[in-house]
């Protein structure tokens, strides 16, 4: 009975959770997309490295971090092109953007010259 | 000749080394050799007449009849200085002496030109040097020719100038301005008087005469002296004629001497020993290496040879180095400088010294004389004379009382001489012995100087034992410089011992117990040699006597090790080792297909977040419509893809510097395109919500 609670409970939880995302604005579900792919693409290179071994670890390195770097980018641009936060009430999305691209620029330049 | 070149060198040698004995010999033919080598003409002639003179006189005094023909160039230029009116007195004198040799065709008119201007020389003659040439040349114009009558009227007066040029102590100086006075200078200054005595019409004063034997006993005063008996004339100054050494100087005083000592009729009371120390001094040089040395040694030699009253006799030994063993006869040769023969005499041993000590033994016993080879032969050596160094002290006794008047022969003459024989070896015996009890393992016999082959052993705890007996000829025992065992281990390591002797036994023994840290703990074969050596041995040897195994305890830690053997010094250029060089072992890549497999995972969430954003229905909608907009915004999307292309281009291939060059363009152009887009589209997104 406690286990079929607990299931409903988190059936409960999990559709109250679905329903609320699907408030959310289009533009921030497309940048969460791209959050998750880029997740997603690190987490494949990190079992390619527990496979096959961490060398060459540079290349390892740089790898996951373009991809973590380029989703902590795209957190920060949700956070601020989100209108329900108050913080960055004046700032405008395009600004928040430009700031985007500018970083995961400078990000892979880096991450390239890491690769090797 | 090379016999005499060889015994010439042991000469100087013996020169060197002792006092009081040496050895001279007479002119030999290396001198002719010299000469001729010496005085070789460029093209055809000599150089100077001068130089010319020296050449043809030395050739003169040594007898060289095989000479270069010079006389064509030579008497063109001798007749030429003669006849031309401007030739200096210096080179009239030069050309005379030339002619004295060659005797080149001169008119009777040419002579008495030339005694003309030699009188009017002389008249005006205020140096040493003028007076010199002037009478010099009128001397040989009377010698060559009979036509031209040469006297000198006012001979006194000419002799005291000069004489007035003399100093206390012999010498003289070269002009009243010149203050120094040389050796040279006074032997010039007595052949021009000798000179002016022959050629004076009247007699000279006789005062002036005896004052000059005592100038000349004076100038013998201050004769230097080596130890072994040879005398010269030093000289120290540098003068207009160039720099006088003894040789020149002492060359100058006896052509002094032997001509004044031929012009006076009576004897000129020379100091004996002086002359033939001049004598040894001027045979004592050798074979000189220049040809003005040369010239100066032969025609002071040509002089002594025929001075009146005092001719020096050489005693010379064609051997100094004689064989007891194989009874070498001691021979004495006696001749004059220039290698004539001497007058009848005897040579007498007197004294035999051994070199080194102070023993001395009185012999007297006469040389007898071998006339077909003219040398004094010791028929048979004393008894007391055995191997080693003695110096034999002989006297010469003339058969002719009268010669003594004529000759100098310097008393008594020492000379040192190297006996050698063949030493004999005794009772050589090789033997190992146990310690403590001394008693005998094994001893082999030893035939020294010969063919041995032993073969022994031992080991720590013996010894070994090496004996033998040094004889002389003449049965006595005998200490040898040098008598060395040597023995050298297989690997290299050698260990050398002196052979101690007491009496007449050598004998050296081994204790290899108290040796076996000396031998640095190895064991195993040794070669055996032994060496026994002296210079008056005739049979020293040096010989491997065979070998001997050694057994000898281990090395404990800190032993010596054994010293490097010098390694053979070409190997230390040859190919060395080869390296093998341990490569780092590469990693472990993983096998191509995991890694293609991979390749494809990776680019699956792309496509994912494409069909993610066709699910949320994604849009282009707010794209600009108007022209200049979109441009911008097309602009802003193309610069991205540009510098995301160099990204990939800068991975490929180019390198940092580059990157951030083109970079920074792509940037600048980049910002202000997205500044444009961006703007308008936060303009249009501004006019809708105000909208």
């Amino acid at each position: 009975m406690g286990r079929s609670a607990t299931t409903k409970d988190a059936q409960a939880l999990f559709h109250s959770l679905r329903s609320a995302y699907a408030a959310t604005p289009n533009n921030l579900k497309i940048i969460d997309l791209y959050i998750v792919f880029a997740v997603v693409t690190a987490v494949i290179q990190v079992v390619y490295m527990a496979i096959v071994g961490s060398f060459p670890f540079n290349s390892f390195l740089s790898g996951v971090l373009s991809c973590v770097g380029t989703a902590v980018l795209a957190v920060s641009l949700r956070i601020q092109v989100n209108k329900e936060n108050k913080e960055f009430k004046d700032l405008p999305p395009e600004r928040a953007f430009a700031d985007f691209v500018l970083c995961n620029l400078v990000l892979h330049l880096v991450i390239m010259n890491f690769l090797g | 000749m090379a016999r005499n070149l060889g015994f010439l060198v042991v000469a100087l040698l013996v020169l060197a080394s002792s006092c009081d004995s040496a050895i001279f010999s007479p002119v030999s033919e290396s001198h002719r050799s010299a000469a001729l080598e010496l005085f070789s003409p460029i093209d055809g002639s000599f150089g100077s007449l001068e130089e010319t003179y020296e050449a043809l006189k030395t050739f003169e005094v040594l007898g060289i009849k095989k000479k270069p023909d010079i006389r064509t160039s030579a008497c063109a230029s001798v007749v030429d200085t003669l006849q031309s009116t401007s030739s200096a007195l210096k080179d009239l004198f030069h050309a005379l002496r030339v002619n004295g040799i060659l005797k080149c065709d001169l008119s009777n008119e040419a002579f008495t030109g030339i005694e003309s201007r030699l009188k009017d020389s002389l008249n005006a003659a205020n140096s040493l040097l003028d007076f010199y040439y002037s009478i010099g040349g009128l001397m040989l114009v009377k010698d060559q020719t009979s036509v031209v009558h040469v006297h000198l009227g006012d001979a006194d007066k000419i002799f005291r100038s000069i004489k007035a040029l003399s100093q206390s102590d012999g010498r003289w100086r070269l002009s009243s301005n010149n203050p120094e006075s040389s050796n040279d200078a006074a032997g010039i200054a007595l052949e021009t008087l000798a000179g002016v005595i022959s050629l004076a019409s009247s007699e000279i004063d006789h005062s002036l005469i005896a004052t000059l034997k005592n100038d000349i006993a004076k100038l013998f005063d201050g004769i230097e002296r080596y130890d072994d008996g040879t005398c010269y004339f030093d000289e120290k100054l540098v003068d207009a004629r160039g720099h006088h050494g003894p040789l020149s100087a002492s060359a100058s005083v006896v052509r002094g001497v032997t001509a004044f000592a031929a012009v006076t009729s009576e004897s000129l009371n020379l100091p004996g020993e002086k002359i033939l120390g001049l004598a040894k001094f001027f045979l004592g040089i050798g074979v000189p290496g220049g040809a003005k040395d040369l010239y100066y040694q032969i025609l002071a030699l040509a002089c002594l040879e025929n001075i009146r009253g005092s001719v020096p006799l050489i005693l010379s030994l064609p051997a100094t180095v004689l064989s007891v063993t194989k009874k070498d006869q001691l021979k004495v040769r006696l001749s004059t400088v220039l290698g004539s023969s001497a007058p009848p005499l005897s040579v007498k041993l007197m004294q035999i010294f051994v070199s080194g000590s102070k023993d001395a033994s009185i012999i007297d016993q006469k040389l007898k004389f071998d006339p077909d080879n003219s040398v004094h032969v010791l028929e048979k050596l004393p008894p007391n004379v055995n191997v080693g160094n003695y110096i034999f002290s002989f006297e010469v006794v003339f058969d002719d009382p009268e010669h003594k008047k004529n000759y100098v022969t310097g008393g008594r003459t020492k000379v040192p001489i190297h006996f050698t024989g063949i030493i004999k070896i005794d009772s050589a015996e090789i033997a190992v012995l146990d310690s403590d009890l001394g008693s005998i393992e094994s001893q082999k016999k030893l035939e020294l100087p010969g063919e041995n082959a032993v073969a022994l052993s031992a080991n720590h705890l013996q010894k070994l034992r090496l004996s033998f007996q040094l004889i002389t000829p003449a049965g006595q025992a005998f200490k040898p410089h040098q008598a060395f065992l040597k023995l050298r281990h297989e690997s290299g390591v050698e260990h050398i011992f002196v052979v101690g002797n007491s009496g007449k036994k050598f004998e050296i023994v081994l204790d290899f117990l108290g040796l076996v840290e000396k031998f640095y703990y190895l064991s195993g074969r040794y070669e055996i040699q032994l060496t026994v050596g002296d210079s008056v041995m005739e049979n020293s040897f040096l010989q491997p006597l065979g070998h001997i195994e050694l057994d000898l305890p281990d090395a404990p830690e800190k032993a010596a090790r054994p010293p490097p053997q010098p390694v053979d010094p070409y190997t230390r250029y040859g190919p060395k080792a080869e390296i093998t060089h341990i490569f780092r072992a590469p990693e472990k890549r993983p096998p191509r297909e995991l890694s293609l497999a991979f390749l494809g995972l990776v680019l699956l969430p792309f496509f994912g977040f494409l069909a993610g954003l066709v699910l949320l229905r994604a849009n282009l909608k707010n794209w600009p419509k108007s022209t200049v907009p979109a441009t911008f915004a097309s602009l802003f999307h193309l610069g991205i893809a540009a510098v995301l292309l160099l990204y990939a281009f800068f991975w490929f291939k180019l390198d940092l510097f580059t990157t951030l060059k083109v970079l920074s363009i792509l940037g600048v152009f980049l910002m202000f395109v997205g500044h444009k887009t961006l703007s308008h589209l936060a303009s249009t997104s501004a006019k809708l919500k105000s909208a």
